[in-house]
Protein backbone atom coordinates (compact mmCIF):
# COMPACT_ATOMS: atom_id res chain seq x y z
CA UNK A 1 0.00 0.00 0.00
CA UNK A 2 1.26 3.69 -0.77
CA UNK A 3 0.21 6.94 0.83
CA UNK A 4 1.26 10.19 -0.25
CA UNK A 5 0.95 13.01 1.98
CA UNK A 6 0.92 15.84 -0.72
CA UNK A 7 1.86 19.38 -0.56
CA UNK A 8 -2.21 20.18 -0.07
CA UNK A 9 -5.31 18.19 0.23
CA UNK A 10 -8.34 19.65 1.57
CA UNK A 11 -11.94 18.76 1.14
CA UNK A 12 -11.90 20.60 -2.58
CA UNK A 13 -8.76 19.57 -3.61
CA UNK A 14 -8.56 15.48 -2.04
CA UNK A 15 -8.31 13.95 -5.55
CA UNK A 16 -4.35 15.19 -4.71
CA UNK A 17 -4.37 12.83 -1.98
CA UNK A 18 -6.94 9.84 -3.46
CA UNK A 19 -5.05 9.51 -6.88
CA UNK A 20 -1.56 8.59 -5.37
CA UNK A 21 -3.21 6.76 -3.18
CA UNK A 22 -2.43 2.61 -4.01
CA UNK A 23 -4.33 0.24 -1.48
CA UNK A 24 -4.08 -3.09 -3.27
CA UNK A 25 -0.67 -4.39 -1.47
CA UNK A 26 -1.07 -5.26 1.73
CA UNK A 27 2.59 -6.60 2.66
CA UNK A 28 3.53 -3.30 3.45
CA UNK A 29 2.34 0.65 3.80
CA UNK A 30 4.69 2.79 2.39
CA UNK A 31 4.28 6.76 3.14
CA UNK A 32 5.67 9.19 1.74
CA UNK A 33 5.97 12.70 2.35
CA UNK A 34 6.17 16.02 0.77
CA UNK A 35 9.62 17.25 1.37
CA UNK A 36 8.81 21.07 1.54
CA UNK A 37 5.41 21.25 3.08
CA UNK A 38 2.37 19.27 4.09
CA UNK A 39 -0.61 21.13 5.00
CA UNK A 40 -3.50 18.50 4.39
CA UNK A 41 -7.76 18.08 6.02
CA UNK A 42 -7.88 16.11 9.15
CA UNK A 43 -9.31 13.26 6.95
CA UNK A 44 -6.08 12.06 5.66
CA UNK A 45 -4.56 12.50 8.78
CA UNK A 46 -7.12 9.96 10.04
CA UNK A 47 -6.56 7.88 6.92
CA UNK A 48 -2.81 7.43 7.35
CA UNK A 49 -3.38 6.76 10.71
CA UNK A 50 -5.89 4.10 10.12
CA UNK A 51 -4.20 2.13 8.36
CA UNK A 52 -0.82 2.49 10.40
CA UNK A 53 -2.54 0.84 13.15
CA UNK A 54 -4.23 -1.92 11.13
CA UNK A 55 -0.83 -3.10 9.73
CA UNK A 56 0.67 -2.78 13.44
CA UNK A 57 -1.83 -4.96 14.13
CA UNK A 58 -0.99 -7.56 10.76
CA UNK A 59 2.56 -7.07 11.91
CA UNK A 60 2.93 -5.44 8.53
CA UNK A 61 6.07 -3.08 7.80
CA UNK A 62 5.53 0.37 7.72
CA UNK A 63 8.39 3.20 6.21
CA UNK A 64 7.25 6.72 6.29
CA UNK A 65 10.19 9.12 4.10
CA UNK A 66 12.78 10.86 6.29
CA UNK A 67 12.09 13.92 5.29
CA UNK A 68 11.67 16.96 7.59
CA UNK A 69 8.73 19.14 5.61
CA UNK A 70 8.37 22.81 7.31
CA UNK A 71 5.21 21.82 8.80
CA UNK A 72 6.68 18.55 10.87
CA UNK A 73 5.91 20.16 13.82
CA UNK A 74 1.94 20.26 12.78
CA UNK A 75 2.16 16.61 11.75
CA UNK A 76 3.78 15.73 15.00
CA UNK A 77 1.22 17.66 17.53
CA UNK A 78 -1.22 15.66 15.29
CA UNK A 79 -0.16 12.55 16.75
CA UNK A 80 0.26 11.29 13.26
CA UNK A 81 4.27 9.63 14.73
CA UNK A 82 2.74 8.18 17.76
CA UNK A 83 0.46 6.19 15.51
CA UNK A 84 3.15 5.32 13.03
CA UNK A 85 4.97 4.43 15.94
CA UNK A 86 7.72 6.18 14.18
CA UNK A 87 10.41 8.91 15.52
CA UNK A 88 9.79 12.34 13.49
CA UNK A 89 12.94 12.99 11.61
CA UNK A 90 13.73 16.12 13.69
CA UNK A 91 12.81 16.49 17.40
CA UNK A 92 9.60 18.73 18.06
CA UNK A 93 9.61 21.02 20.76
CA UNK A 94 6.14 20.08 22.34
CA UNK A 95 3.20 23.02 22.46
CA UNK A 96 -0.20 23.00 24.51
CA UNK A 97 -3.11 21.97 22.36
CA UNK A 98 -5.05 25.22 22.60
CA UNK A 99 -7.64 26.69 20.09
CA UNK A 100 -6.11 25.06 17.02
CA UNK A 101 -6.77 21.33 16.77
CA UNK A 102 -7.54 18.29 17.88
CA UNK A 103 -4.72 15.46 17.83
CA UNK A 104 -5.86 12.29 16.11
CA UNK A 105 -7.76 9.56 18.80
CA UNK A 106 -8.70 6.11 18.53
CA UNK A 107 -12.53 6.28 19.93
CA UNK A 108 -13.84 2.24 20.36
CA UNK A 109 -16.97 2.86 22.75
CA UNK A 110 -19.93 5.08 23.56
CA UNK A 111 -17.53 6.11 27.13
CA UNK A 112 -14.78 7.33 24.76
CA UNK A 113 -17.01 8.90 22.76
CA UNK A 114 -18.56 11.43 25.47
CA UNK A 115 -15.20 11.79 26.76
CA UNK A 116 -13.36 12.64 23.17
CA UNK A 117 -16.48 15.65 22.83
CA UNK A 118 -15.94 16.77 26.28
CA UNK A 119 -12.36 16.96 25.85
CA UNK A 120 -12.82 18.32 22.21
CA UNK A 121 -15.13 21.33 22.48
CA UNK A 122 -12.41 23.67 24.97
CA UNK A 123 -9.93 23.23 22.62
CA UNK A 124 -11.45 24.55 19.63
CA UNK A 125 -12.31 27.87 21.37
CA UNK A 126 -15.23 27.79 19.37
CA UNK A 127 -18.01 30.18 20.15
CA UNK A 128 -20.70 28.71 22.43
CA UNK A 129 -23.52 29.07 19.54
CA UNK A 130 -20.97 27.70 17.07
CA UNK A 131 -20.22 24.38 19.44
CA UNK A 132 -23.49 22.53 19.14
CA UNK A 133 -23.12 21.83 14.88
CA UNK A 134 -19.65 20.58 15.75
CA UNK A 135 -21.07 18.13 18.73
CA UNK A 136 -23.80 16.68 16.68
CA UNK A 137 -21.46 15.95 13.90
CA UNK A 138 -19.05 14.36 15.58
CA UNK A 139 -21.27 12.08 17.71
CA UNK A 140 -22.86 11.28 14.89
CA UNK A 141 -20.22 9.93 12.88
CA UNK A 142 -18.42 8.11 15.74
CA UNK A 143 -21.34 6.28 16.23
CA UNK A 144 -21.97 5.15 13.17
CA UNK A 145 -18.66 3.75 13.37
CA UNK A 146 -18.90 2.10 16.55
CA UNK A 147 -22.37 0.44 15.36
CA UNK A 148 -21.97 -0.71 11.93
CA UNK A 149 -18.27 -1.04 10.97
CA UNK A 150 -16.94 -3.89 12.80
CA UNK A 151 -13.77 -1.56 12.67
CA UNK A 152 -11.02 -3.58 14.35
CA UNK A 153 -9.10 -0.34 14.85
CA UNK A 154 -12.51 1.41 15.65
CA UNK A 155 -13.00 5.22 15.37
CA UNK A 156 -9.82 7.41 14.08
CA UNK A 157 -10.83 10.97 14.36
CA UNK A 158 -8.80 14.87 14.40
CA UNK A 159 -10.47 18.29 13.49
CA UNK A 160 -8.71 21.25 13.15
CA UNK A 161 -9.78 25.10 13.30
CA UNK A 162 -8.87 27.37 10.84
CA UNK A 163 -8.66 30.66 11.92
CA UNK A 164 -8.72 32.77 8.71
CA UNK A 165 -11.63 31.25 7.01
CA UNK A 166 -13.58 30.46 10.27
CA UNK A 167 -14.31 26.97 9.69
CA UNK A 168 -13.87 23.49 11.74
CA UNK A 169 -12.46 20.27 10.14
CA UNK A 170 -13.30 16.87 11.27
CA UNK A 171 -12.09 13.80 9.52
CA UNK A 172 -13.27 10.03 10.41
CA UNK A 173 -11.90 7.03 9.59
CA UNK A 174 -12.51 3.32 10.17
CA UNK A 175 -10.90 -0.16 8.30
CA UNK A 176 -14.80 -1.84 9.36
CA UNK A 177 -16.76 -3.52 6.63
CA UNK A 178 -17.48 -0.21 4.68
CA UNK A 179 -20.37 0.95 3.39
CA UNK A 180 -21.70 -1.26 0.78
CA UNK A 181 -21.70 -4.33 2.80
CA UNK A 182 -23.49 -2.54 5.80
CA UNK A 183 -26.16 -1.10 3.21
CA UNK A 184 -26.85 -4.66 1.43
CA UNK A 185 -27.82 -6.41 4.50
CA UNK A 186 -31.35 -4.85 3.49
CA UNK A 187 -31.04 -3.07 0.39
CA UNK A 188 -29.84 -3.90 -3.05
CA UNK A 189 -26.82 -1.50 -3.84
CA UNK A 190 -25.19 -2.88 -7.81
CA UNK A 191 -22.11 -0.78 -6.75
CA UNK A 192 -20.54 1.02 -4.23
CA UNK A 193 -21.93 4.05 -5.77
CA UNK A 194 -25.30 3.26 -5.67
CA UNK A 195 -24.76 2.22 -1.99
CA UNK A 196 -23.39 5.53 -1.22
CA UNK A 197 -26.07 7.38 -2.76
CA UNK A 198 -28.66 4.67 -0.10
CA UNK A 199 -26.58 5.43 2.67
CA UNK A 200 -26.68 9.28 2.37
CA UNK A 201 -30.34 9.34 1.75
CA UNK A 202 -32.75 10.38 5.15
CA UNK A 203 -34.60 7.10 6.21
CA UNK A 204 -32.36 4.41 4.98
CA UNK A 205 -30.07 2.13 7.35
CA UNK A 206 -28.60 -1.42 6.78
CA UNK A 207 -30.66 -2.49 9.23
CA UNK A 208 -33.67 -2.75 8.01
CA UNK A 209 -36.05 -2.82 4.31
CA UNK A 210 -38.22 -0.71 6.04
CA UNK A 211 -37.94 2.91 4.78
CA UNK A 212 -37.55 5.19 8.40
CA UNK A 213 -35.63 2.59 10.32
CA UNK A 214 -35.99 0.39 12.96
CA UNK A 215 -36.60 1.81 16.65
CA UNK A 216 -32.36 1.90 17.51
CA UNK A 217 -31.75 3.46 13.83
CA UNK A 218 -32.74 5.84 11.69
CA UNK A 219 -30.66 5.74 8.90
CA UNK A 220 -30.82 9.66 8.91
CA UNK A 221 -27.48 10.84 10.65
CA UNK A 222 -24.95 11.04 7.56
CA UNK A 223 -28.33 13.63 5.74
CA UNK A 224 -28.12 15.20 8.78
CA UNK A 225 -24.06 15.69 9.01
CA UNK A 226 -24.23 16.48 5.01
CA UNK A 227 -26.63 18.64 5.34
CA UNK A 228 -24.97 20.76 8.54
CA UNK A 229 -22.09 20.93 6.19
CA UNK A 230 -24.36 22.28 2.89
CA UNK A 231 -26.06 24.89 5.12
CA UNK A 232 -22.99 26.41 5.86
CA UNK A 233 -21.69 25.98 2.15
CA UNK A 234 -18.84 24.19 3.63
CA UNK A 235 -17.51 20.33 1.86
CA UNK A 236 -18.30 17.09 3.01
CA UNK A 237 -16.94 13.84 1.82
CA UNK A 238 -17.37 10.20 1.95
CA UNK A 239 -15.30 7.32 0.41
CA UNK A 240 -16.00 3.87 1.05
CA UNK A 241 -14.92 1.34 -0.94
CA UNK A 242 -13.89 2.55 -4.72
CA UNK A 243 -16.36 5.19 -4.80
CA UNK A 244 -17.09 8.53 -3.17
CA UNK A 245 -19.28 11.51 -2.92
CA UNK A 246 -17.44 14.80 -2.60
CA UNK A 247 -20.93 17.38 -1.75
CA UNK A 248 -19.34 20.51 -3.15
CA UNK A 249 -19.71 24.22 -1.28
CA UNK A 250 -22.13 25.51 -3.87
CA UNK A 251 -25.63 26.37 -1.45
CA UNK A 252 -29.05 25.62 -3.79
CA UNK A 253 -31.47 28.37 -2.80
CA UNK A 254 -35.17 28.02 -3.61
CA UNK A 255 -37.47 30.33 -2.57
CA UNK A 256 -34.98 32.35 -0.30
CA UNK A 257 -34.26 29.02 1.64
CA UNK A 258 -31.74 26.32 1.85
CA UNK A 259 -32.52 23.49 -0.65
CA UNK A 260 -31.66 20.16 0.67
CA UNK A 261 -32.31 17.17 -1.78
CA UNK A 262 -33.25 13.70 -0.51
CA UNK A 263 -31.18 12.31 -3.06
CA UNK A 264 -27.56 12.92 -2.85
CA UNK A 265 -26.81 13.28 -6.06
CA UNK A 266 -29.16 16.34 -6.55
CA UNK A 267 -27.54 18.16 -5.04
CA UNK A 268 -23.57 20.23 -6.20
CA UNK A 269 -21.06 17.14 -5.66
CA UNK A 270 -18.62 14.79 -7.05
CA UNK A 271 -19.31 10.96 -7.54
CA UNK A 272 -16.57 8.97 -8.57
CA UNK A 273 -16.09 5.05 -8.90
CA UNK A 274 -12.82 3.97 -9.88
CA UNK A 275 -10.93 5.46 -6.99
CA UNK A 276 -8.32 3.37 -5.18
CA UNK A 277 -10.47 0.62 -2.81
CA UNK A 278 -10.58 2.19 0.60
CA UNK A 279 -11.51 -0.95 3.11
CA UNK A 280 -14.05 0.66 5.78
CA UNK A 281 -15.26 4.67 5.68
CA UNK A 282 -13.49 7.86 5.39
CA UNK A 283 -15.97 11.07 6.49
CA UNK A 284 -14.56 14.56 5.93
CA UNK A 285 -16.51 17.49 6.77
CA UNK A 286 -16.47 21.68 6.97
CA UNK A 287 -18.39 23.71 9.49
CA UNK A 288 -18.60 27.03 9.52
CA UNK A 289 -17.03 28.17 13.22
CA UNK A 290 -18.48 31.40 13.29
CA UNK A 291 -21.57 33.26 11.47
CA UNK A 292 -23.61 30.19 10.69
CA UNK A 293 -27.29 30.20 10.89
CA UNK A 294 -29.04 29.26 14.38
CA UNK A 295 -28.66 25.58 14.15
CA UNK A 296 -32.75 25.33 15.46
CA UNK A 297 -33.14 27.30 12.05
CA UNK A 298 -31.24 24.83 10.08
CA UNK A 299 -33.43 21.98 11.92
CA UNK A 300 -36.23 23.36 10.56
CA UNK A 301 -34.76 23.37 7.07
CA UNK A 302 -33.95 19.92 7.34
CA UNK A 303 -37.32 19.15 8.91
CA UNK A 304 -38.78 20.88 5.77
CA UNK A 305 -36.64 18.88 3.61
CA UNK A 306 -37.21 15.47 5.41
CA UNK A 307 -40.84 16.12 4.61
CA UNK A 308 -41.75 13.11 2.76
CA UNK A 309 -43.98 12.63 -0.29
CA UNK A 310 -46.20 10.99 1.20
CA UNK A 311 -47.21 13.66 3.63
CA UNK A 312 -47.71 16.47 0.77
CA UNK A 313 -49.18 13.49 -1.69
CA UNK A 314 -52.06 12.91 1.47
CA UNK A 315 -51.80 16.50 2.45
CA UNK A 316 -51.84 14.87 5.71
CA UNK A 317 -52.04 17.05 8.87
CA UNK A 318 -50.16 14.93 11.37
CA UNK A 319 -50.41 14.86 15.06
CA UNK A 320 -48.04 17.47 16.53
CA UNK A 321 -46.36 16.68 19.86
CA UNK A 322 -47.12 18.76 22.86
CA UNK A 323 -44.20 20.97 24.05
CA UNK A 324 -44.65 22.97 27.76
CA UNK B 1 -48.11 11.24 35.66
CA UNK B 2 -44.57 10.58 35.98
CA UNK B 3 -41.92 12.70 34.85
CA UNK B 4 -38.49 12.10 33.38
CA UNK B 5 -35.49 14.37 33.66
CA UNK B 6 -33.36 13.69 31.04
CA UNK B 7 -30.40 15.53 32.18
CA UNK B 8 -30.11 13.26 34.91
CA UNK B 9 -29.51 10.42 32.43
CA UNK B 10 -27.63 12.43 29.79
CA UNK B 11 -26.07 15.66 30.65
CA UNK B 12 -26.39 18.79 28.63
CA UNK B 13 -25.91 16.62 25.30
CA UNK B 14 -28.74 13.98 25.28
CA UNK B 15 -26.94 11.62 22.30
CA UNK B 16 -26.40 8.48 23.72
CA UNK B 17 -29.16 6.23 22.28
CA UNK B 18 -28.46 3.17 24.65
CA UNK B 19 -29.46 5.35 27.39
CA UNK B 20 -32.53 6.76 25.26
CA UNK B 21 -33.38 2.91 24.87
CA UNK B 22 -33.33 2.19 28.57
CA UNK B 23 -35.49 5.49 29.59
CA UNK B 24 -38.14 4.38 26.86
CA UNK B 25 -37.84 0.54 27.87
CA UNK B 26 -37.88 0.75 31.78
CA UNK B 27 -39.64 4.10 32.09
CA UNK B 28 -41.91 5.42 29.44
CA UNK B 29 -43.26 2.05 28.05
CA UNK B 30 -44.44 0.90 31.79
CA UNK B 31 -45.84 4.04 32.42
CA UNK B 32 -48.01 4.49 29.16
CA UNK B 33 -49.03 0.76 29.60
CA UNK B 34 -50.36 2.01 33.25
CA UNK B 35 -52.41 4.66 31.30
CA UNK B 36 -50.01 7.15 32.98
CA UNK B 37 -49.03 10.85 31.23
CA UNK B 38 -45.49 11.09 30.78
CA UNK B 39 -43.70 14.47 31.12
CA UNK B 40 -39.99 14.62 29.11
CA UNK B 41 -38.43 17.07 31.03
CA UNK B 42 -35.39 18.66 29.01
CA UNK B 43 -34.28 20.99 31.29
CA UNK B 44 -30.50 21.38 31.62
CA UNK B 45 -30.54 19.30 27.88
CA UNK B 46 -28.63 22.11 25.54
CA UNK B 47 -28.31 19.60 22.82
CA UNK B 48 -29.62 16.55 21.66
CA UNK B 49 -29.01 14.51 18.39
CA UNK B 50 -31.79 13.35 16.05
CA UNK B 51 -30.39 9.67 16.71
CA UNK B 52 -31.07 9.79 20.30
CA UNK B 53 -34.78 11.46 20.08
CA UNK B 54 -35.51 8.57 17.49
CA UNK B 55 -33.91 6.09 20.12
CA UNK B 56 -36.48 8.06 22.63
CA UNK B 57 -39.98 7.97 21.04
CA UNK B 58 -39.88 6.20 17.43
CA UNK B 59 -40.75 2.75 18.36
CA UNK B 60 -43.57 4.45 20.77
CA UNK B 61 -45.14 6.19 18.13
CA UNK B 62 -44.72 2.78 15.47
CA UNK B 63 -46.10 0.26 18.12
CA UNK B 64 -48.94 2.63 19.77
CA UNK B 65 -49.82 4.74 17.06
CA UNK B 66 -49.50 8.28 16.71
CA UNK B 67 -52.20 8.84 19.38
CA UNK B 68 -49.34 8.36 21.56
CA UNK B 69 -48.61 11.79 21.51
CA UNK B 70 -51.63 12.53 23.31
CA UNK B 71 -49.59 11.04 26.56
CA UNK B 72 -46.27 12.63 26.20
CA UNK B 73 -45.02 16.18 27.12
CA UNK B 74 -42.11 17.60 26.03
CA UNK B 75 -41.20 19.91 28.26
CA UNK B 76 -38.48 22.82 28.51
CA UNK B 77 -36.98 22.42 25.21
CA UNK B 78 -35.35 24.53 23.44
CA UNK B 79 -35.75 25.21 19.73
CA UNK B 80 -32.84 22.76 18.52
CA UNK B 81 -34.90 20.15 20.44
CA UNK B 82 -38.06 21.19 19.57
CA UNK B 83 -37.46 21.24 16.14
CA UNK B 84 -35.94 17.54 16.66
CA UNK B 85 -38.87 16.15 18.35
CA UNK B 86 -40.86 17.54 15.52
CA UNK B 87 -38.89 15.37 13.06
CA UNK B 88 -38.99 12.50 14.59
CA UNK B 89 -42.68 12.78 15.07
CA UNK B 90 -43.25 13.78 11.01
CA UNK B 91 -41.52 10.88 10.21
CA UNK B 92 -42.93 8.12 12.44
CA UNK B 93 -46.27 9.35 11.34
CA UNK B 94 -44.95 8.79 7.62
CA UNK B 95 -43.79 5.32 8.63
CA UNK B 96 -47.24 4.36 10.03
CA UNK B 97 -48.97 6.00 6.90
CA UNK B 98 -46.27 3.83 4.59
CA UNK B 99 -46.09 0.58 6.56
CA UNK B 100 -49.23 0.57 8.34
Amino acid sequence: MKIHLPNSAFLGNIESFISKADFADQSRLDISVNPKWVSVHPVVLAATAALALECHEKDVLISVDDVAPKSLPYLVRMGLYDFLRKDPPQDIQAHEESGRFIPLRRVASGNELTAFITDMIPLLHASPKNVDPIKYVVSELIRNVIEHSGSTVNAIICAQYFKKTKRISIGVADRGVGITESIRQSHTAIDDKAALNLALRPGITGTTARIGGTEYNAGAGLFFTRSIAKASQNFFLIYSGSAYYKQLTKRSIHSGQLKLFADPFLDPCTVKSDAPNWQGTLVGIDIAAEGSSIFSHLLDEIRSAYTSEIKRRNNKNYKKPRFK
Amino acid sequence: MITIKLDDYVGSFAEDKDIAKDIREKTINPALSKGEEVTLNFLGVTLATQSFIHALISDLIRTRGADVLDSLIFQNCNEAIEALVNVVCDYMQDDIEENG
